[in-house]
């Protein structure tokens, strides 16, 4: 039902809820609208889902059927070594749909449009990750699905999974502040794309998640040692086998939380600078 | 009536080497439209980017209903809709959707919004299309669209940058109507426009600027009144019959400008002047292979206020540079 409003000069009733608002309060409405806007989008971009689940699902297979009859991990099966490289490639690979969106967002006015608006100002970058943290979750459930599905068991029981699905995600949130960076610096859907790919594909495949380090050369096993997609792995691993895991998880925390601590101050600048 | 809805004071800013604002200063006062013309590139969407908060200046002063743009960009947020030179809407959500988002974002409640949303749609014929995917709209649904985002939480002045470029000759006129039925429950605006036409139509007073400078400010008949109504085009066959036709013609009230083997004239009095120019030519060495009559255009204020055609129009000229009488 449309109701006119009672005022004579409509177009002068103003000032919504102008002063009196909480800042918090209009910075978590804020976040959670454009959540919103951003994961109904998602739902909307087929090819985006697609991206998101169909490719780790093809690398399941691949690495489980096609190459997993050849490498062989001592006191492990294969596919329980590979799953939680497979959750750690699904996120790292996800995440360049953060680039993507925001680099569209950016190109078409949107950024712009928004930056006019009596919003809060962190919402913008809050409310992106926030939907992507959600879609994360949703990613690495349906890849746990697919794991069970090729034979892949948990040897720690639900808490061994849950730790290690969550330390996934934390990382898939530290991972989409540095894409969010990326897609407000380079403005262009194409080029977030084409920047993002060959970073992500030398952090993974440079990493322990679907080989162990010491099959690699010295070079390549001293960079697989000292990075985050290695510390994420080991850790998941030591959760799901059942192993020690204190000190992997506290590495791979740290780093999450560093990369997340850089990256937001990365996208923050990054941010203020396109209104300049 | 105190200050004017919007004040900008020897306003500059430069993108690294390019300057895009050199100082431009014009105030509008409340309830009313101010057209910013002038060609591509000569500042108008940085002044008004700069008035929208999008953009901070890097030297002068903007104040919209009182409210400084760098010191209180939060307070001047809540006084302006602004729609920007591309349609800045999400093209994966409905119509409604996108206005609903936008109120929500500009602290209406979500009832509220919702119910904004549906008004507005109605009122800019997008009801039909509301619950359709932005991205199956036409251009001008698009526009449409992107100007009622601007509306949304009823701000009492907005901000449009080249809101009918693009769009089809019925669509301009409505959003015209629709500028005006604004302006007339109290909105100020200001809108940029390449088209005096536009300006002519709508604004109550034009700033024109060019290279980042104000060129001229007036109403529209002021500037009519200065440029004349109507340009009558002789064309010649050589430059030299345009040459000679040219000191014929000077010795009559008719002042004429050369662009190559062209000749313009303008006239207060429309078309009425053709006969009277013929008339003046009468005698002269050369006739005029082709008389043509349009109406003044932008390049012809300019052509009269700067002595040179704006660089799109001279680019348009075959055989270069059109060039005023100095």
């Amino acid at each position: 039902m449309i109701t006119l409003p009672a005022s004579p000069s409509p177009w002068l009733d103003l000032a919504p809820g102008a002063s009196s608002s909480n800042r918090v309060v209009t910075a978590v409405t804020d976040t959670l609208a454009v959540c919103g806007r951003n994961l109904r989008v998602l739902s909307r971009s087929p090819q985006a889902l697609v991206f998101a689940t169909v490719q780790p699902v093809m690398f399941v297979l691949l690495f489980r059927y096609a190459f997993g009859g050849a490498i062989h991990v001592p006191g492990v099966p294969y596919v329980d070594y590979l799953m939680p490289g497979i959750f750690a490639q699904a996120v790292a690979f996800g995440a360049m749909g953060t680039a993507v969106g925001l680099a569209y967002d950016a190109k078409s006015g949107l950024m712009e449009r928004f930056r006019t608006l009596a919003m809060s100002r962190t919402a913008v970058l809050a409310g992106r990750t926030l939907a992507d943290l959600v879609r994360n979750i949703a990613v690495v459930v349906v890849m746990a699905g697919v794991g069970f599905a090729v034979g892949f068991r948990t040897h720690a029981g639900a808490g061994g999974l849950l730790g290690a699905l969550l330390l996934v995600t934390l990382f898939a949130y530290a991972l989409s502040w540095g894409f969010v960076a990326l897609g407000l610096v380079v403005a262009d859907p194409e080029a977030a794309q084409g920047a993002g790919v060959p970073v992500m594909f030398l952090l993974v495949f440079s990493s322990a998640a679907f080989v162990p380090l010491s099959t690699m050369p010295g070079w390549l096993h001293v960079i697989g040692a000292h990075q985050p997609v290695t510390a994420l792995v080991d850790a998941e691993r030591a959760l799901l086998l059942g192993r020690p895991a204190a000190g992997d998880v506290m590495s791979s925390v740290a780093w999450s939380v560093g990369l997340l601590a850089g990256f937001a101050v990365l996208a923050t600048l990054a941010y203020r600078r396109t209104a300049r | 009536m105190g200050e004017a809805a919007i004040v900008v004071d020897d306003l500059a800013k430069s993108y690294g080497a390019v300057v895009a604002l050199e100082g431009i200063g014009f105030e509008v006062a409340p309830g009313t439209v101010t057209g910013l013309l002038g060609p591509n590139g000569s500042g108008k969407t940085t002044t008004v980017a700069i008035l929208a908060t999008a953009l901070r200046p890097d030297r002068g002063v903007a104040r919209v209903c009182g409210r400084d743009v760098v010191r209180d960009p939060a307070g001047v947020r809540q006084m302006i809709g602004f729609a920007g030179q591309f349609a800045a809407v999400d093209a994966n959500l409905t119509g409604k959707e996108n206005l609903v988002l936008i109120g929500r974002l500009s602290r209406l409640g979500r009832q509220k919004a919702r119910r904004h949303a549906i008004e507005l749609a109605e009122r800019f014929g997008l009801t039909d299309a509301a619950d359709r995917l932005v991205r199956t709209y036409s251009g001008g649904m698009r526009r449409r669209l992107d100007v009622a985002a601007a509306l949304v939480h009823r701000p009492p002045v907005i901000f449009l940058d080249e809101p009918t470029t693009g769009l089809d000759p019925e669509s301009r006129l409505w959003l015209w109507e629709t500028i005006r039925e604004l302006v007339a429950g109290g909105t100020t605006a200001l809108l940029t426009t390449q088209y005096l036409e536009e300006a002519d139509a709508l604004a109550d007073e034009v700033v024109i600027i060019d290279h980042g400078r104000v060129v001229e400010v007036g109403t529209p008949p002021a500037l009519k009144a200065r440029v004349g109504t109507a340009v009558v085009e002789l064309t010649f066959a050589t430059g030299a019959d345009a040459d000679a036709a040219e000191s014929h013609l000077a010795r009559s009230p008719f002042a004429a400008e050369r662009a190559g083997s062209i000749l313009r004239v303008r006239s207060e009095h429309g078309s009425a002047a053709v006969i009277e120019i013929l008339r003046a030519l009468d005698g002269a060495s050369s006739a005029p292979t082709g008389v043509a009559i349009r109406e003044a255009t932008l390049d012809d204020v300019f052509l009269a206020l700067t002595g040179t055609a704006t660089e799109a129009s001279a680019a348009a000229v075959p055989g270069g540079h059109a060039r005023g009488a100095a």
